[in-house]
């Protein structure tokens, strides 16, 4: 029974670890769907999280908060998209230059208007997202198995990681049940055929720019509002490009990113517990290593040794049309 | 035929990007309710006021020259290393073992030395991304980035666990013998009677960093090889029509390339801290890939924005001393510059195109039109 308890505890912060993964990779599938390229994850993901703690804090209620992390999100998402898409500049210098402006304008920020050192205040009460205990939670606690299955894994997470998960079937349907997802996935294969076809190549990837802006921002709003109580200097501390790891390695598919972006969370929860691993295989594994597995497996991915991962064929080249 | 001049092309295009990016960042001064003249007078003070501001200056322009060098020789085949970073703590690696390991007599063969096993450990670095990209089809900008990572993990685990001294907490080597201490420019212009100071971490690795930007120029347009990494940059399908083999510009660009990032090492690791820590890179794979896009991929604009990158880092930090605003000003100015420069260039260059088009048609009133 202590050994399920233990498992269930872990998989419980594979979830919450999961989860912004999860947000910013949806987020990538969006963008590079559409033929944009965006290594801009990480920047938008630490913008969000500073403008979500920080509105969060000054009017105490985290609604607002997230809608400012979203705000911020999408403004640099107008930038990547005004760069690439209408400029037709480089994507991935785009990106770049957005991680770092993200990075240095949050600590320049946050110093302005808080003067803890490239801080938020803490997080309380309303300005936060608490756990949702979802009904019946407390009386099934007592069954066995299912019971703190139910309790600790299920329930008393935060709004946002169900709204994560849900997000993963919507983008299923989205992408592959309606008109809409069909001209998305055109436009990144082959922009002139929706060209021809009289679609506005331009003003789709906008949108998939935008949503990806959206998705990013919940992304870091969670970091600082769910999963802490607070905004500290680059706390995305590289998740927007473990996302992008799990996009390679989801081949660029809904359902594939929710399982890469568990065993990626999944990593992340051991490199906490060694104590686990240990007892579980009886090997001694270095935190490093599990560091280091979601870039390593990615690189193999990348390499064709296990399957091949095919990017959209048009993703990070600009469309120009007269020819 | 090129619409504007080549003046314009090298001159004013860059200006503009970064006059945009100084206004940019003047107005974030003036946001966070600073007086943006009183910081710059303040950096220049800071940075070239005396040998001591000069002496870091200098010292972070090494680092980045070799970083931008790395970047910008990709960049000519068409390559983005983003892996710069990776690579110079690899080459950082190297350097801590050659110091650490091999009996040195003289710190000319330990500079040597040195220099081999950084630019050794760098390569290798840049050569595994490069086979994945020239066998595999592996973008090279994905890979570079998870190698900057698990090179970070592979650092971690070697100064924790293998190269740190027993008793000692901090992750981090023991400290390199003497005999490997480069001469800093204050031991350096002594004998000539200059004075310089004496604190300042500049040393002898500027030489270094000044001679590879030159050999970097010769390389790249005065050799064969070098015309061979222009042409499969500009048309991959005209330099394999011409002999050129992919494979082999891949690889021979990137293991330059990762040389060159390893080389910073030498400068930072054993210039500087004379031991291996965590971090020791402190970004400055990141801000090749500025100044590479500053100078336009030349090795004299690598040098010009390599020496002005050093001075916004220098001139940052006296910033950060003495007023409120914070070192990570630098960052986004660094944005900005990648922004301008690199990705917002057609934005620049579109009306630029437009005016010179305009002012030629003007002189010749009935051109003729040979291109359709």
């Amino acid at each position: 029974m202590d050994a399920y308890l233990t498992l269930i505890q872990l998989l419980d912060s594979t979830v919450r670890l999961a989860t912004p993964l999860l947000l910013a990779c949806l987020a990538g599938l969006y963008s590079e769907r559409a033929g944009i390229f965006d290594i801009g994850l990480e920047g938008k993901m630490l913008a969000a999280a500073f403008f979500s703690a920080a509105v969060a804090s000054l009017t105490g209620s985290v609604w607002v908060g997230l809608a400012a992390g979203i705000g911020a999100s999408l403004a640099l998402s107008a930038l990547h998209g005004v760069a690439s898409i209408t400029f037709r500049g480089n994507q991935l210098i785009s990106g770049v230059a957005i991680n770092f402006l993200a990075a240095g304008m949050t600590v320049l920020i946050a110093q302005d208007w808080f003067r803890q050192g490239g801080r938020t205040p803490s997080l309380m009460g309303g300005a936060r997202f608490e756990g949702i205990t979802l009904p019946l939670a407390d009386t099934l606690e007592p069954v066995p198995i299912i019971g703190p299955l139910y309790a600790e894994l299920i329930s008393g997470h935060s709004v946002l990681v169900y709204l994560a998960f849900a997000t993963v079937p919507f983008t299923w349907w989205l992408l592959f049940r309606t008109r809409f997802g069909l001209r998305l996935r055109a436009v990144g294969e082959n922009p002139a055929a929706v060209d021809t076809a009289g679609v506005s190549v331009v003003g789709l990837r906008y949108a998939a720019v935008a949503i990806c802006g959206v998705l990013c921002g919940i992304a870091g709003a969670y970091l600082s509002t769910a999963l802490q109580a607070g905004f500290v200097k680059d706390m995305s501390a590289g998740r927007g490009f473990i996302a992008l790891a799990a996009l390679i390695f989801a081949k660029w598919r809904p359902w594939y990113a929710l399982w890469a972006t568990l065993l990626f969370g999944l990593f992340g929860a051991l490199e906490t517990r060694p104590d686990v691993i240990e007892a579980a295989i009886g090997l001694k594994v270095q935190g490093q290593l599990l560091g280091a597995l979601p870039y390593l497996m990615t690189v193999i991915i990348l390499a064709g040794f296990v399957g091949k991962a095919i990017p959209p064929r048009a993703g990070g080249e600009p469309y120009v049309k007269e020819r | 035929m090129d619409v504007m001049p080549k003046w314009a092309e090298v001159i004013l295009v860059p200006l503009i990007s970064l006059l945009l990016a100084a206004i940019l960042s003047a107005l974030v001064i003036l946001a966070i309710g600073e007086d943006p003249v009183a910081a710059v007078k303040l950096m220049v003070t800071g940075a070239l006021g005396s040998t001591y501001g000069w002496g870091y200056t200098l010292y972070y322009a090494t680092n980045f020259m070799f970083t931008g060098l790395a970047v910008a020789i990709a960049f000519h085949a068409r390559l983005f290393n983003i892996g710069g970073e990776g690579q110079a703590m690899l080459g950082g690696l190297g350097v801590a073992l050659a110091c650490l390991y091999i009996p040195w007599p003289h710190w000319t063969l330990a500079l040597l030395g040195a220099i081999v096993m950084a630019a050794l450990f760098g390569a290798f670095w840049a050569a595994i991304p490069a086979w994945l990209q020239a066998k595999r089809g592996s973008h090279i900008v994905i890979t570079t980035i998870m190698f900057n990572f698990i090179a970070a993990s592979l650092l971690n685990y070697v100064l924790v666990n293998l190269l740190r001294p027993k008793g000692q907490m901090d992750p981090a080597t023991a400290r390199f013998p003497d005999v490997v201490h480069l001469p800093t420019l204050h031991e350096l212009l002594a004998p000539f009677g200059i004075a310089f100071s004496k604190s300042a971490p500049a040393n002898v690795s500027l030489l270094v960093a000044v001679l590879a930007c030159f050999l970097l120029w010769v390389l790249i347009w005065r050799t064969r090889l070098g015309y061979e990494i222009r042409a499969y940059g500009h048309s991959e399908s005209a330099a394999k029509y011409a002999g050129i083999s992919p494979t082999r510009i891949i690889m021979i660009t990137m293991i330059i390339s990762g040389a060159l990032a390893g080389m910073m090492a030498i400068n930072n690791v054993m210039g500087e801290a004379e031991r291996l820590v965590l971090n020791s890179t402190e970004g400055a794979g990141f801000i090749g890939i500025a100044v590479a896009l500053m100078g336009r991929s030349h090795p004299l604009g690598v040098f010009i924005a390599a020496i002005l990158f050093g001075f916004l880092y220098q001139g940052g930090a006296e910033l950060a001393l003495w007023t409120s605003i914070p070192r990570e000003l630098i960052v986004v100015i660094q944005a900005l510059v990648i922004l301008f420069t690199g990705a917002l260039d057609n934005m620049v260059r579109m009306p630029l195109e437009k005016i010179f088009l305009a002012r030629r048609r003007r002189q010749a009133p009935k051109p003729e039109r040979k291109e359709a």
